[in-house]
């Protein structure tokens, strides 16, 4: 299989970028070359030496030696270039030079003389069989909220070290930095052990530094490109120390991400762009129903078309095949495909909205603790669309036995044995080749891979040529992956003094109908919270920061509502609550002190404040919003501490939290798919807009360094968006919006 | 076939009548970097420019554009050694995320500086009006700031 990895597809280096673009595709023959793979493949390359955790010790439970399960991560050549494979894709989150930046700094190279490449998509690179295996010899236990810096979903999380299952414990997160070290560290106690060697000294006697070894005694040094090919004939050390965070030199400092050069020229190739010689293209139109089929198509007036080749019939969709896109698309448009409705064509919003009341109103919560001040309050959130900025698109062959197919995905693994599934296949005749995302946001994870289904059957069709397929936007739309719709019930009662004695909550089930997410952090005594399942004919998915997308809102909303009846200010009604939370409570102190809360600000701006901790991080923004003459909420800035434990790479965190907000924005204040016929009524951008820079506030961000385990960054940003911004508008306005999108009546 | 100035070389394109000129650059040229977001003129992904203007080319028939000089992504620096303004300024600020939107954004930010070298951030949101849906408006901003005249005496 792992011969089908090359076939010419490594990007050229664009000729107008500068040399240093430090992205490339990794292929096997950048690796192999004339070299002998030996042994299970510890020498790699024309010279290259591989110093990873690529020893027979390492072997996973279950795996014999040579059967290829362990993979790469660090390559130095003669040159004293050190090269990085990391397996897992790139979507603008930063990863590859995070966790690229967490080995050098503990191998101490000379981040000039690193590149990053990206792993491919191979069972080597599960690489849960080597961090499982790693930690396994090297005795470490993951802590268990170590979570991988700048990470986007969990899910993706899990995906990146190959692990598939579907919600990624954070175990599972955590080898990712964790492993990452290791493997740094490993290497540099394999570079000293050589320089120790054959400088004839001992090894306690010698530093590393900058891609060096040195010998501070007799001045003697060598690069780790000298001490490479010796260095990768010596036994892995037991147990590698780490460093200490004090001891960073590269975390923590801003760096450039590799991944940039070539988005700003267009060279950077997404799955959009693949072009296979002798292509076809085609366009496709499913069932606008969830579940419905196809009852029957007129093919005539598509193959009447100029260009079109291939009129295909799935169960649940036509697609039509054509020399180019347009011709395709035209092709499409003149059909008048019939679908069953599955039994649904009657289901609206309105319905659904009135059994998710129905499904809460079965699951009461009992009034206890009588006596106390009640309040009572009830929450909606509507179905989102991930709307990545690419349209699903993938480029199938299936000739000669094999399927190759190209994609952009969160999970090449798992797009693989979707792929094989589909042409009735095994995984070995498959290949993927994968590409740029344009946008993830969670659309492409594992479970998810319906495109690349679709493009596998077409292949089929026209088999032996290649044919890409292209979602429209309007396909894009209907057919998503959707934040699930959730309703929220709360009672709580409060004491003579405001504060909570509890606090009941019943909400609606999502797929990850997530308790957890759901519990406040605040100090209250009884607790009780209870998620009630109702099934939905629509698909729903991970959308960016999961649950916490939907609780963070909730939960943030009705702790204002408290502060308010108990006549308390937000901001020091949350920080009396959190008194036992000193992390929550720095994060909070933080953005109230950057938005100066409780001065004066401009006449018809207020303020408004929400904490919510995701994915191992805790986020407090305080939103600064205005009501413009025709009742629009403007939001003109968000302040964001964030308490992450530990930022890797300033500057890509920055950015994350920046998006984050932005997305978080759309969904307070835009976006709505909702059901009609029982298919989504949304088609393009006019019926389900985003934020452009004219509402794009102004974001200033805070980070603290806590010391607490690395937590996400790309998601936590976007759950206290929308509280932020309901509970300015309530301060501004004294109307309490309970429904996202947040609208003034 | 139609023929045009692509990238200041003339270039023949063999497609039918009404093929808009995205996908016509896209499918003849082999330059990929103009993207497909919307295909109805509403995000800008597939910008280019047509006689120096920015111009959504998902919504433009090739035919309109006979005989006229058109500029891509990869046809916006001087020399491929040699980076566009924008282009540098996009990697100063580290403005891309994802990166699928930014082809647009710079063809359109580049456009917008050629009439108005110092805009402010209302010309800037009035003047481009694309979707980014990672969310990098700020440091769009920041690195159009960057550019204006007075920026770099700031600098000095
Ligand atoms: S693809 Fe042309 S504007 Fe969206
Ligand atoms: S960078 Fe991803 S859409 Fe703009």
């Amino acid at each position: 299989m792992s011969e089908q990895m090359q076939q010419g597809q490594e990007p050229q280096p664009p000729q107008d970028q500068p040399k240093r673009s430090r992205l490339r595709k990794w292929t096997r023959r950048a690796f192999i070359g004339a070299g002998a793979a030996a042994g299970g493949g510890l020498v790699l390359g024309v010279g290259g030496v591989l110093l990873a955790p690529n020893r027979l010790k390492y072997l996973p439970p279950g795996a014999t030696p040579g059967d290829g399960q362990l993979g790469t991560w660090i390559k130095i050549s003669p040159d004293n270039l050190t090269t990085v494979l990391i397996p897992h894709c790139e979507m603008g989150q930063g990863a590859l030079t995070g966790l690229g930046m967490l080995l050098a700094e503990e191998l101490d190279a000379d981040w000039n003389l690193v590149e990053i490449q990206q792993a491919p998509a191979e069972d080597v690179y599960a690489n849960g069989y080597i961090i499982n295996a790693f930690l396994g010899e090297v005795g470490f236990t993951p802590p268990g909220w170590l979570q991988l810096p700048l990470d986007f979903t969990a899910f993706k999380m899990a995906d990146i070290f190959g692990i598939m299952t579907t919600g990624g414990s954070t175990s599972t997160r955590g080898t990712g930095a964790f492993g990452m070290r290791l493997a740094g560290a490993s290497a540099r106690a394999m570079l000293l052990e050589a320089g120790a060697e054959q400088f004839g000294v001992p090894v306690e006697e010698l530093g590393a530094r900058g891609s060096r070894v040195t010998h501070a005694g007799s001045g003697r040094s060598a690069t780790y490109g000298e001490l490479a090919a010796l260095a990768s004939t010596l036994d892995l050390p037991r147990r590698p120390t780490l460093k200490s965070r004090e001891e960073f030199v590269l975390v923590g400092t801003p760096r450039q991400r590799a991944d940039i050069p070539s988005k700003v020229v267009g060279a950077a190739q997404y799955g959009m762009d693949v072009v296979v010689p002798d292509m076809l293209y085609a366009a496709i139109t499913k069932a606008p129903i969830p579940g419905g089929q196809l009852t029957s198509v007129d093919q005539a007036p598509a193959r009447a078309v100029a260009g079109v080749r291939e009129v295909v019939l799935l169960p649940d969709a036509v697609a039509v095949v054509a020399d180019g896109y347009w011709q395709a698309s035209q092709g499409l448009a003149a059909l008048s495909p019939q679908f069953t409705d599955a039994g649904v064509g009657g289901v609206d919003s309105e319905q659904i909205h009135a059994r998710h009341t129905a499904a809460i109103d079965a699951e009461p919560i009992e009034a206890t603790l009588e006596g106390a001040r009640a309040v009572t309050a009830e929450y909606r959130v509507p179905y989102l669309h991930h709307a990545t900025m690419e349209p699903m698109a993938a480029t199938a062959r299936l000739a000669e036995g094999r399927l190759d197919v190209w994609a952009g995905t969160q999970d090449p693994l798992s797009t693989r044995r979707v792929a094989a599934e589909a042409a009735e296949l095994d995984v070995e005749q498959v290949t993927i080749y994968n590409q740029q995302l344009g946008g993830g946001f969670g659309r492409r994870l594992p479970g998810t891979y319906d495109y690349v289904e679709q493009a596998v059957h077409v292949a089929k069709a026209i088999s032996p040529r290649a044919v890409k397929l292209i979602w429209s936007r309007e396909e894009d739309m209907q057919h998503g992956y959707y934040r699930p719709c959730v309703h929220s019930r709360f009672r709580a009662a409060l004491n003579s003094m405001g504060r909570p004695l509890s606090w009941a909550n019943r909400f609606t089930g999502s797929r990850f109908g997530d308790v957890g997410a759901a519990t406040p952090r605040y100090g209250i005594e009884e607790i009780d919270v209870r998620a009630v399942p109702l099934p939905v004919h629509l698909r729903t998915g991970a959308w960016r920061s999961v649950a916490a997308s939907q609780h963070g809102f909730f939960v943030e909303s009705f702790v204002d509502e408290l502060a308010n009846t108990a006549g308390r200010d937000p901001f020091e009604y949350r920080r009396d609550l959190l008194e036992d939370e000193p992390r929550h409570r720095a994060v909070l102190e933080r953005a109230a002190e950057m938005a100066q809360w409780g001065t004066a600000l401009p006449e018809g701006h207020a303020r408004g404040i929400a904490i919510v901790e995701s994915f191992g991080s805790i986020v407090a923004h305080v939103a600064e919003v205005s009501v413009d003459e025709s009742g629009s909420i403007r939001v003109h800035r968000v302040h964001s501490a964030v308490d992450c434990g530990l930022v890797v790479n300033p500057n890509g965190a920055e950015a994350q939290i920046q998006g984050g907000v932005v997305f978080g924005l759309g969904a307070a204040l835009m976006h709505e798919i909702t059901v009609e016929g029982g298919a989504v009524a949304q088609r393009n951008f006019p019926q389900y807009d985003m934020i452009r820079l004219a509402q794009a506030p102004v974001v200033s961000v805070s980070f603290i360094n806590s010391g607490a385990p690395i937590g996400g960054l790309g998601e936590p940003g976007v759950p206290p968006v929308a509280p932020a911004v309901a509970n300015a508008v309530f301060a501004l306005t004294g109307q309490r919006l309970r429904t996202l999108p947040l609208r003034l009546t | 076939m139609v023929e045009l100035t692509l990238n200041g070389r003339s270039v023949q394109l063999d497609v039918a009548d009404g093929t808009p000129l995205l996908w016509a650059i896209r499918e003849q040229t082999g330059l990929t970097g103009t993207k497909f977001g919307c295909g109805i003129g509403a995000c800008g992904a597939c910008t280019v420019h047509v006689g120096g203007r920015a111009v959504r080319s998902c919504s433009v028939p090739v035919e309109s554009v006979v005989g006229q000089s058109v500029t891509t992504i990869e046809g916006l620096a001087d020399s491929p050694t040699q980076l566009h303004p924008v282009q540098r300024a996009w990697i100063e600020h580290q403005v891309p995320q994802c990166g699928y939107c930014q082809s647009g954004m710079i063809m359109a930010v580049a456009a917008l500086l050629e009439s108005n070298p110092a805009p402010s951030d209302d010309e800037i949101a009035a003047a481009v009006t694309n979707i980014c849906r990672c969310g990098t408006y700020q440091r769009i901003r920041n690195a159009v700031h960057s550019l204006a005249p007075a920026a770099e005496v700031r600098n000095v």
